[in-house]
Parts: C-alpha cells; sequence; structure tokens
C-alpha cells in the first residue's frame, strides 16, 4: 500500500512538491520569503490565527472563517483555470505544472486527526508560524510538538494503515 | 489610510489575498502552495534519522522555510506596526460558552488565559500545546497536506481527495471544538 519507491520519497503523502527545474541562486528564495511576509501580515491583520476565530468557526457562530476559505478557494480556482486556460508560464518561462493527487486513507484519518487539533491549539500550520511572530512566545511549544508529530508520523508511517 | 489598515480586514480581502497566494507561487516558481510540509522538510533537516520518509534533498525545498519565515516576520511586522489596540471581536454566542470555561481576556488575538508561558509546566498547557501541537504535526502529515495544501491548493486544482480532506478536516474540528475542548476544561 504504501509506495516506497526511493526516487518518488519526496512526493509520498504530499500534494505540495517541487515541480521546478530550472536552477535559480539562492536569492531567488527572497521571492517566496516576500510572499510569506505578505500572508503573514494578512494572517494577524484578519485575525485568522486567532484562537478565538477558530472557535466561532466551529461553533457556527461567525461566518468569517467560512468567507476567508470560501474566497480563497474560489480565487485560487479562478487563477488556476486562468493558467491553464491562456498556458501562462512562470518568471523563468516554465510551464506550470500540475499533478493529480492520488486517494488513500491518509486522507480521511489524517484530516480528522488534524481537525482534532486544529481546535484545541486555533492553528493550522501556518498560523503557527504567525502566532509565534506576533509574539505568542508559549506557541513555541506547540511548534516543537507538531515538529514532534510529524517526526513520529514518519517513524510510524509504514505500519498505519493507509 | 494607515487608520483603515489597522482595523481588522474583512474576511473578503483576507480571502482574495490567501487565494492569490496559489498563482503567485505557481507563476513566480512553479512552487505549490502549502505550509505543512515545511515541518517535514526540518525533520528531514535535523532529525532524518534514517527513516525513509525523510531522505529526501530537503535542500530542494527550502524556498518552503523561506516561505514559511515570511509569515513569522509579516505576523512580527503587522503585531508591532500595524496593531489594533481593541479587544478582538468575538461572537456574543462563543463569547457566553467561553466566560463558562474562566476565559474572560479577550484583548489579544488568543485568549492570554491559555496561552500564556506560565502555563507550560500545568496539563492543561500540556492538553492545549503539547497534545493539541502533536495532533497537528502528525495529522497534516498523515493526510497530506493541511488547509493550504488540501483545502486551498488541492480544492483549487479540483483534487477529488482535498476535498474528503477538508471534509474531515472540519469533522474533526466540529468534534474537538464541540466535545473535547469542553472535556478539557472540565479536568483542568
Amino acid at each position: 500500500m504504501v509506495n516506497n519507491n526511493l526516487e518518488d520519497v519526496r512526493h509520498q503523502d504530499s500534494i505540495c512538491t517541487n515541480e521546478a527545474m530550472v536552477q535559480h541562486p539562492f536569492w531567488h528564495n527572497l521571492k517566496y520569503m516576500a510572499v510569506g511576509i505578505v500572508f503573514g501580515i494578512v494572517f494577524v491583520k484578519a485575525e485568522i490565527i486567532s484562537w478565538f476565530r477558530i472557535q466561532e468557526m466551529f461553533r457556527l457562530h461567525s461566518f468569517f472563517m467560512y468567507g476567508v476559505i470560501g474566497t480563497a478557494v474560489v480565487v485560487g480556482m479562478l487563477s488556476v483555470w486562468i493558467i491553464k486556460k491562456f498556458n501562462l508560464k512562470t518568471l523563468s518561462g516554465e510551464t506550470v505544472k500540475f499533478e493529480d493527487k492520488s486517494f488513500n486513507k491518509g486522507q480521511i484519518y489524517g484530516a480528522l486527526i488534524f481537525g482534532i487539533g486544529w481546535a484545541i491549539t486555533g492553528a493550522c500550520p501556518g498560523p503557527l508560524f504567525a502566532q509565534i511572530g506576533s509574539g505568542f512566545a508559549v506557541v513555541v511549544i506547540t511548534f516543537l510538538s507538531a515538529l514532534a508529530g510529524t517526526w513520529v508520523y514518519g517513524y510510524f508511517r509504514e505500519k498505519l494503515p493507509h | 489610510m494607515l487608520e483603515i489598515i489597522r482595523q481588522p480586514w474583512h474576511w473578503s480581502i483576507a480571502g482574495l489575498l490567501i487565494g492569490l497566494t496559489v498563482p503567485t507561487l505557481l507563476l513566480i516558481g512553479n512552487k505549490k502552495f502549502g505550509v505543512s510540509s515545511s515541518l517535514r522538510h526540518l525533520c528531514a533537516m535535523c532529525v532524518p534519522a534514517n527513516i525513509p520518509f525523510f531522505q529526501y534533498e530537503w535542500k530542494k525545498e527550502i524556498w518552503n522555510l523561506f516561505f514559511v519565515g515570511g509569515m513569522l516576520i509579516g505576523a512580527l511586522i503587522a503585531s508591532k506596526f500595524l496593531h489594533n489596540p481593541s479587544n478582538i471581536v468575538v461572537a456574543e454566542s462563543t463569547k457566553t460558552v467561553l466566560y463558562q470555561y474562566g476565559i474572560t481576556d479577550f484583548s489579544k488575538l488568543m485568549p492570554t488565559q491559555i496561552f500564556n508561558v506560565a502555563n507550560i509546566f500545568t496539563l492543561k498547557g500540556f492538553a492545549f500545546f503539547v497534545f493539541g501541537g502533536f495532533l497537528v504535526g502528525f495529522g497534516t502529515r498523515y493526510a497530506g497536506g493541511c488547509t493550504s495544501g488540501h483545502s486551498i491548493m488541492g480544492l483549487s486544482t479540483l483534487q477529488w481527495p482535498s476535498l474528503v480532506a477538508t471534509i474531515c478536516f472540519m469533522i474533526g474540528g466540529f468534534f474537538s471544538a464541540n466535545i473535547i475542548i469542553p472535556f478539557i476544561f472540565k479536568l483542568f
């Protein structure tokens, strides 16, 4: 069940692998940092990283988070459609690649487990970084624990149902 | 202008900007939007321990660590310079529930009565930081992605497994917020 083809190890259970073939100098990474900075500002200013917003969402007391995620998905879908339709190229002239995701049961079990943690911590992995950045030092513990969780998954991966 | 930016932003603005991250990352370098992978890269970088899952060239994925590093910096900038001095607006119905658990401070984005350093060595702290964080790291990797990779990137590219994952995120969250969290508060 678990595909352990070593050449493909990075793609295992991951939707977001790096498809770029062009090699860039190191400073190119600053582009991604810039996108991250904007993203972090949005997270704080729209209060998406707030534990309170997550409680509201999972108690159906507020539309806010549904509005955020819903809008993001619609904008993302339209953008991807436009990229495909007009065959837009990357800055370095590459064709944008999309890959289909295959189903495995981890997407059910893992997602349920993550959902439980999401409500408790008030954070998905993105907001964890932003919570630390906004000065909630104690979230470093949550973050280290999340790292440990990822590591333990890697350790037991072959024994887990997929 | 600065006054407007200081106010909490509307959900549509946030949704628009988050959605635009998808084409931005694709067009500036063929990168797939996803955050939880960064945790895997950090494991691969720091403690691979001969585990096959962590034996890959993490250096090729270093952009992802720059991206999440940027998020941390962006959050710092927003909190320092674009700070909203008022209390966070929380739905009355949520407030009523939280009052029962002793959460009365709504001045910060996080409830300081839970998320403070003094709680690190308490059972409550263990439940909220250590247990909660572990589930986030374990669950996202087991699911192959988080809210960004599955719910936004995956749904944007019409991947049905991502829809399954998103539905399960929500089920887990509803169960946790309405059953597990009240239980944690009852215990500690």
